[in-house]
């Protein structure tokens, strides 16, 4: 007997739909088993996990904090994904998104223009969209590998900020702690709830949904996206110019994880600090798959992966589960999500050998 | 020896069965070749040739049925199986590693006797004179041509002495004096007791050199019997299962103007192994179809790529319509009239994973698919269904994927979305290849009709009957050097052959002066 994969003849339509309600099924069960098996009461773990985060107002608002950042990042890497254009560097692009638009909010600290939120938005969408241009170049011109540039410039992003925040953009009252000033009024984030951190960011984002599905799925340009990424030859045959689609795959991603960052630093942190993100540009790539590449698909495991950042720490909190548990519970959902996504396109099938 | 029983077959399948999702590959399949006999397997695309060869190779494991191996029953349960019980298979695409030379090639298949290179030279110097396969042992691969990589393929083979040879379609790239010297070499082998199965679906070839054929259909085998007995029309028959109307490619109207001007066209290669195009002039009229001939890997892709635009070339070497096109994106040359038929379907001509509205965006996006940047999916759909009906396209819907059309009806969908957009010159490369006589036909009749209308049309093909049913004037193409090309009548198979392995240096010459 040997065990083979094949891919199915048809996908049922029903499949589609009840592979996440399965997932979610198995993971439940294996999560029920984990617990126990560990000594902590199931129920209890499992409702600290998906119920205690979002039962009340504030904890909604958290999750949507938590959520925006994904949702831009994911939105700009799909454009990119789809083409089949692998920028993994969002993380670095968020990072200088964030140092950029900070370096506007410290250097105007005292007059605080009317102007200076909006310049921040630009800077930090630029200071992106430039860091993802390196890749884009180095690809296009020396046909480099994008996945190798694209990460090694992440680390070169953090270094960079670690430094500004440790040297020269060093708060001077701070105490020596390697953080910068705080933003002054003009340069924060409206906030949209009293009490809460939900910010404008928020919708923008939420914004950000509809035209990312209209670029994606009903434009000429992601049309001509999608068939690079899908077919190159037949890009090369209708005559799609394959650099700019390159070039356009990384503004996109780099541009959105710019502005999540300038979003994350004006926002919740306020200041400029050795780390913005607590990874959110390497969990969007997560985040884009989990959503099939789609707007609205990214829309719902945004709020998913978010739900498990928030669920992981309030179990820590809650139930003394350790880290390293709560990982092992995330990363169960996420293995049950696309391994019955695989299963929707593929079978397994039990093979004798022939009776010959 | 007891002489009375009749010698069991070299190998006998009986009821094979191998199912894929969602569909018999091969439905209970008998299939016998005797040793000394050349047995050609017969059918069409999507018959069942490969997963039956595949399943003698040990790649592929039948679901049901029986092999039997000089009268005993056996199992092949892997390629080393096959190798084991001596039945050697020369693949259609070739399998050689370019940039190693042919003693290395055949080393990497030898195992331990491969580590002796030098005995392994010798033995390989011997067969090829004992069976006229001419070649080099210590030239390297990008140096040869496709017919003496074939034949390192046949040696490769050969060396690890087979009682049965499979060959599949080996003379598809094949010149036809290239062929006939490989079916003098298959002669010899058969002489000597081997066994051979030829498959093709060159139906004068097959009479021309088999003693037997297996004509498979869907799947399921429908008769045999001795090819030299049979007409090609009569072959065609039991292949497709109906009668085949050829199509007729009666007097085309008076030449038109010239679409497409080639001037002195020179195209360094686009890999270190590709090839030149060296001084390539051309000119193709309104109302005419120009066939250029030639063995695979002799300049035709760059040829197409520099007429499409997927290459640059010179601004003034490349004229459509009159306007220099050499510099200019596939976009601007396909305003100007330009449609395209590439070599390969899905993958150039089409997005496997793509729907057929969608792969009707592909290409026909100017003809008001697109507006405002949008694609308008409605107008897609329409485009779709329109060349579905016209050129006959058996699929379920405008919805259905690309990848869920058999060969031929892909192919008639990319013909007809060219189509539908009256180009004023139709590029066409293989455009029947790999696809059933039935759906040939049809294709031949568009293009035909396509040119009745005014059209140039310039069709390049490795398959010299096709040009010369089809063409008005006919040409070939070797190592990146244009033949002259002249009128059908006057063409006949074999100049055109000589000119396919580049014998034509005098006469262009003569030509130019």
């Amino acid at each position: 007997m040997r065990l083979r994969l094949e891919a199915r003849a048809q996908t049922a339509r029903w499949l589609v739909f009840a592979t996440p309600l399965l997932a979610a099924a198995l993971t439940l069960a294996s999560g029920i088993v984990l617990f126990a098996a560990l000594g902590y009461d199931p129920g209890r773990a499992l409702t600290s996990f998906f119920i205690k985060p979002i039962a009340d107002v504030y904890g909604l608002t958290e999750l949507a904090v938590k959520a925006t950042p994904l949702l831009l990042c994911a939105l700009g890497l799909a454009v990119g994904f789809r083409g089949g254009i692998w920028n993994i560097g969002a993380e670095g692009q968020l990072t200088i998104g964030a140092i950029a638009a900070g370096g506007l909010a410290l250097a105007f600290h005292d007059a605080e223009p009317g102007w200076l939120l909006p310049a921040m938005v630009m800077a930090g969408a630029a200071g992106g969209a430039a860091w993802a241009a390196i890749p884009a170049f180095l690809r296009v011109r020396f046909n480099a590998n994008e996945i190798l540039t694209s990460l090694m410039l992440t680390y070169v992003a953090l270094q960079l900020l670690g430094y500004l925040v440790h040297g020269p953009w060093r708060n001077p009252h701070g105490f020596n702690f390697p953080q910068s000033r705080e933003f002054g009024e003009g340069a924060a984030i409206p906030l949209l709830m009293e009490g809460a951190r939900l910010h404008v960011g928020t919708i923008l984002a939420a914004l950000a949904v509809p035209a990312a599905w209209v670029l994606l799925d009903k434009s000429y340009l992601g049309f001509q996206i999608r068939v690079t990424g899908l077919a190159p030859g037949a890009a090369a045959y209708a005559g799609y110019p394959v650099s700019r689609i390159v070039w356009a795959g990384f503004i996109a991603g780099g541009a959105m994880a710019g502005l999540a960052g300038m979003m994350e630093a004006a926002g919740p942190i306020g200041k400029l600090q050795p780390l913005i993100s607590p990874g959110y540009g390497f969990a969007a790539i997560i985040v884009a798959f989990l959503g099939r590449l789609n707007a609205i698909g990214i829309l719902f495991a945004s709020l998913l992966v978010a739900l498990l950042y928030l669920g992981g720490e309030t179990a820590q909190i809650d139930l003394k589960i350790p880290p390293a548990v709560t990982g092992v519970f995330q990363g169960l959902l996420l293995f049950f999500l696309l391994g019955s996504d695989f299963l929707v396109r593929y079978r397994l099938k039990f093979v004798r050998r022939a009776p010959v | 020896m007891p002489s009375d029983a009749p010698k069991p077959p070299l190998i006998q399948l009986s009821g094979i069965v191998k199912a894929y999702p969602g569909c018999l590959a091969n439905d209970r399949i008998d299939l016998s070749v005797a040793a000394g006999e050349i047995h050609a397997l017969l059918g069409e695309n999507g018959a069942g040739k490969s997963t039956l060869v595949k399943i003698m190779a040990g790649v592929v494991a039948p679901d049901a049925g029986e092999i039997r191996w000089q009268g005993e029953p056996v199992a092949i349960d892997g390629p080393a199986a096959a190798r084991r019980l001596g039945i050697g298979m020369v693949f259609q695409h070739f399998t050689l590693f370019e940039s190693l030379t042919v003693t290395e090639n055949v080393a990497l298949g030898a195992g331990v006797e491969g580590r002796d290179r030098k005995a392994l030279a010798a033995r390989i110097a011997a067969l090829a004179a004992r069976y006229g396969l001419s070649v080099d042992p210590s030239r390297h691969v990008h140096h040869l041509a496709v017919g003496e990589r074939q034949r390192v393929e046949v040696l490769r083979c050969l060396l690890e002495e087979p009682r049965l040879i499979v060959l599949d379609e080996p003379t598809s790239v094949l010149t036809p004096r290239e062929s006939d010297a490989l079916f003098a070499t298959l002669r010899l082998l058969a002489a000597e007791g081997r066994g051979i199965l030829f498959i093709s679906h060159k139906l004068d070839e097959v009479r021309a050199l088999c003693q037997r054929a297996t004509v498979l259909r869907a799947g399921k085998r429908v008769g045999e019997c001795d090819p030299r007995m049979e007409s090609a029309a009569s072959l065609a028959r039991m292949m497709v299962g109906a009668d085949v109307t050829p199509a007729r490619r009666g007097t085309p109207r008076a030449a038109g103007a010239e679409m497409l001007r080639l001037k002195a066209l020179d195209l360094p290669p686009a890999d270190p192994h590709g090839v030149a195009l060296r001084g390539v002039s051309l000119g193709v009229h309104a109302g005419e179809i120009v066939g250029i001939a030639g063995v695979a890997g002799n300049g035709q892709s760059e040829l197409l790529a520099a007429i499409t635009g997927e290459r640059l070339a010179p601004n003034d070497s490349v004229r459509i319509a009159e306007m220099p096109v050499g510099r200019h994106p596939p976009a601007h040359r396909r305003k100007l009239g330009l449609a395209v038929i590439p070599e390969e379907r899905l993958g150039r001509g089409a997005v496997a994973e793509l729907s057929l509205a969608e792969n009707a965006v592909l290409t026909a996006a100017g003809e008001g698919l697109v507006k405002n940047g949008l694609v308008r999916s409605r107008a897609a759909a329409a485009y779709a269904r329109k060349v579905i009906e016209r050129f006959g396209v058996v699929a379920r819907g405008s919805a259905a994927g690309a990848d869920s059309l058999s060969g031929g009806n892909m192919q008639k969908f990319i013909l007809g979305r060219e189509m539908l957009q009256n180009p004023k010159l139709l590029v066409a490369a293989h455009p029947t290849w790999g696809v059933d006589i039935g759906a040939a036909a049809a294709i031949h009749r568009a293009l035909i009709a396509l040119r009745d209308q005014g059209a140039a049309i310039l069709i390049v093909s490795e398959d010299l009957d096709e040009l010369l049913a089809i063409s008005d004037r006919v040409g070939a193409i070797c190592r990146g050097r244009l033949s002259p090309v002249v009128a059908e009548e006057e063409a006949g198979r074999e100049r055109i052959g000589q000119w396919m392995s580049g014998l034509f240096g005098a006469e262009a010459e003569a030509h130019a002066a």
